[in-house]
């Protein structure tokens, strides 16, 4: 007996991979996330095809919310072509036929993992961030019934603290991702490892962030024009990383979050976008 | 002092461990039922704290003096009782009855407690000025700047180097982790201090140093002091009223020197005679 080598197509799958009771039951979480900003909504996170852990928060987000109108961008630390973000790509078209960009502001649902994206997100537009850690307080304390009592009191004290024992040791506050951020003055929530850098874009922004961590099956939102605070003490404000003199070296930009390049064939250190298409973009708006 | 409303009031405080029986009441071997095994720990325990005043209690180990000081900062939840506190609800809320957030309100400014091992009061790993500020940030304060300043101010108090504030206390000896709970403690100005068995590991000058800050906070802060300790001469030097206890319950109490010249209970007596 042979084995039969078939090419899969989207007719072998459901439409978006999930079954529709699945997609309804992590629907209804997103709502209620929508409906609660911050507040971490327990969902029965499915098994897929991946390993926990890669992103599988995020893609049962994508594909519980994907319809065959929509456009998908999948981005891996701001490139759209990592082995993730091309892999997850693949994945949903595979079972979707949705058609999927590089552009930004083309895309209607966009996936992510460590990067919002520099060009502003506009209403209408929805972005799905994959998340390791959900609980912000998980660094202060190991036990989830406490974490969940210390959210329902607004407990925050050992946040703070740890804030203010980095500036006792450091001087500064050396958190450089997931820094907590207060949303709609009630819950501190874990912004996912996005740099701090990206922290301002979630406040007052024009679209819709999800965020889902399939591991600790776990979804919470911030719905537009939500007030995203991060968290810093009256005489010391919340700092982004600075730049200050660098610039990319494919586009000339100086106000992105740039990566540390260094090439071992000649030795040379230099920057460039994070973000691949916005670089991309510049360039070819420059050509 | 005592026409004064007290700070804190302890009516009838139980603490047992087991379920009690009948045979209890009758049958107590110091403070074990010897049919159930059930442990009386707190027996009917009823106190007034005043203003300004250090209360003492003395006794024995395993008197259930610790217990006492610990369901007073809800370490333990006793089994039953009333304790009440001038500065929340009014004194007409059992504190015991408080929710875990007015709990925390009530540890952050009505009280402040220093543990015999500083392993529960501090956080080790922390340096000392966050330890402090770990009360101040419970309390409400978001100002990073004056957080450090009454850091320093409270570290200096205590007679601990404020170039040594960014450091852990575990890195500190016995004598300085007690100083930097003390000053924790403090942080707030709280209108009352616990204080349980502070001085007890520590060795004689180390020992002197604490008794002797104690003495010098009580004079500047004008706050009230409960103060445990097995040894009669720490209650001598620092109590102005003294409890006695044994196996649970107060046997005898009174101004600490009508208790020290003129013991009434037998348990009282013999331990002024071991103090002599």
């Amino acid at each position: 007996m042979g084995i039969e080598h078939r090419k899969l197509t989207n007719n072998h799958y459901n439409f978006a991979f999930l079954d529709e009771g699945s997609k309804r039951e992590i629907r209804r979480a997103t709502l209620k996330a929508v409906a609660i900003p911050g507040y971490q909504v327990p969902f029965g996170s499915r098994e897929l095809p991946i390993g926990r852990g890669w992103g599988t928060g995020g893609i049962q987000l994508t594909l519980s919310l994907i319809g065959p109108e929509d456009t998908l961008k999948v981005i891996d630390q701001g490139s759209d072509e990592s082995v993730n973000a091309v892999s997850i790509k693949k994945f949903v078209g595979l079972c979707t036929q949705v058609k999927t960009t590089t552009r930004t502001h083309e895309a209607t649902l966009i996936q992510t993992r460590h990067r919002i994206p520099e060009i502003p997100l506009t209403q209408g537009q929805i972005l799905v961030l994959q998340v390791p850690i959900p609980e912000p307080l998980r660094i202060v304390e190991a036990r989830e019934e406490i974490t969940k009592q210390m959210h329902a009191e607004k407990d925050y004290a050992p946040i703070w603290l740890q804030l203010y024992e980095s500036l006792v040791k450091y001087n500064k506050v050396t958190i450089a991702s997931e820094y907590p951020c207060m949303v709609e003055g009630r819950y501190v929530m874990n912004p996912s490892p996005i740099p701090k850098f990206d922290n301002p874009k979630l406040h007052k922004s024009s679209c819709l962030y999800l965020f889902g961590a399939g591991r600790e099956k776990k979804i919470y939102a911030i719905p537009p024009h939500t007030e995203v605070i991060s968290l810093a003490f009256d005489d010391v404000p919340f700092e982004i990383e600075s730049f200050a003199g660098q610039q990319c070296r494919l586009c000339g930009s100086g106000n992105t979050y740039l990566d540390e390049v260094f090439d071992a064939q000649t030795g040379e250190r230099f920057h460039q976008c994070s973000d691949t298409s916005y670089c991309k973009e510049v360039v070819d708006h420059a050509q | 002092m005592l026409n004064e409303k007290p700070v804190m009031s302890i009516r009838n405080l139980l603490l047992r461990y087991g379920e009690g029986c009948p045979s209890c009441r009758g049958s107590l071997e110091k403070n074990r039922c010897a049919v159930c095994k059930t442990v009386w720990a707190v027996n009917d325990i009823s106190l007034d704290v005043y203003p300004g005043e250090v209360l003492g209690i003395v006794g024995e180990s395993g008197s259930g003096k610790s217990t006492l000081m610990r369901s007073l900062y809800f370490d333990f939840t006793p089994t039953s009782g009333c304790a009440t506190l001038r500065d929340y609800k009014e004194g007409q809320k059992n504190i015991w009855d408080a929710s875990s957030a007015e709990r925390r309100m009530i540890k952050n400014t009505i009280m402040g407690m220093v543990y015999q091992n500083p392993i529960l009061g501090l956080r080790m790993n922390y340096s000392a000025a966050s330890n402090i500020a770990e009360k101040l940030i419970g309390a409400g304060s978001r100002h990073a700047g004056q957080m450090t300043l009454r850091a320093a101010e409270l570290l200096e108090a205590v007679e601990i180097q404020t170039s040594r504030m960014c450091e852990a206390p575990k890195n500190f000896s016995g004598g300085m982790q007690q100083r930097v709970q003390i000053s924790k403690a403090l942080a707030n100005r709280p209108a009352l201090l616990l204080l349980d068995e502070v001085t007890t590991g520590l060795d004689l000058s180390v020992q002197a140093k604490v008794l002797d800050l104690i003495r010098k906070i009580k004079a500047r802060y004008g706050m009230s002091i409960l103060l445990v300790s097995h040894d009669l001469a720490v209650i001598r030097m620092l109590a102005d009223r003294t409890v006695v206890m044994l196996d649970g319950k107060i046997v005898e109490s009174g101004l600490t020197d009508q208790i020290l010249e003129d013991p009434q209970h037998e348990y009282t007596q013999q331990l002024v005679h071991s103090l002599i």
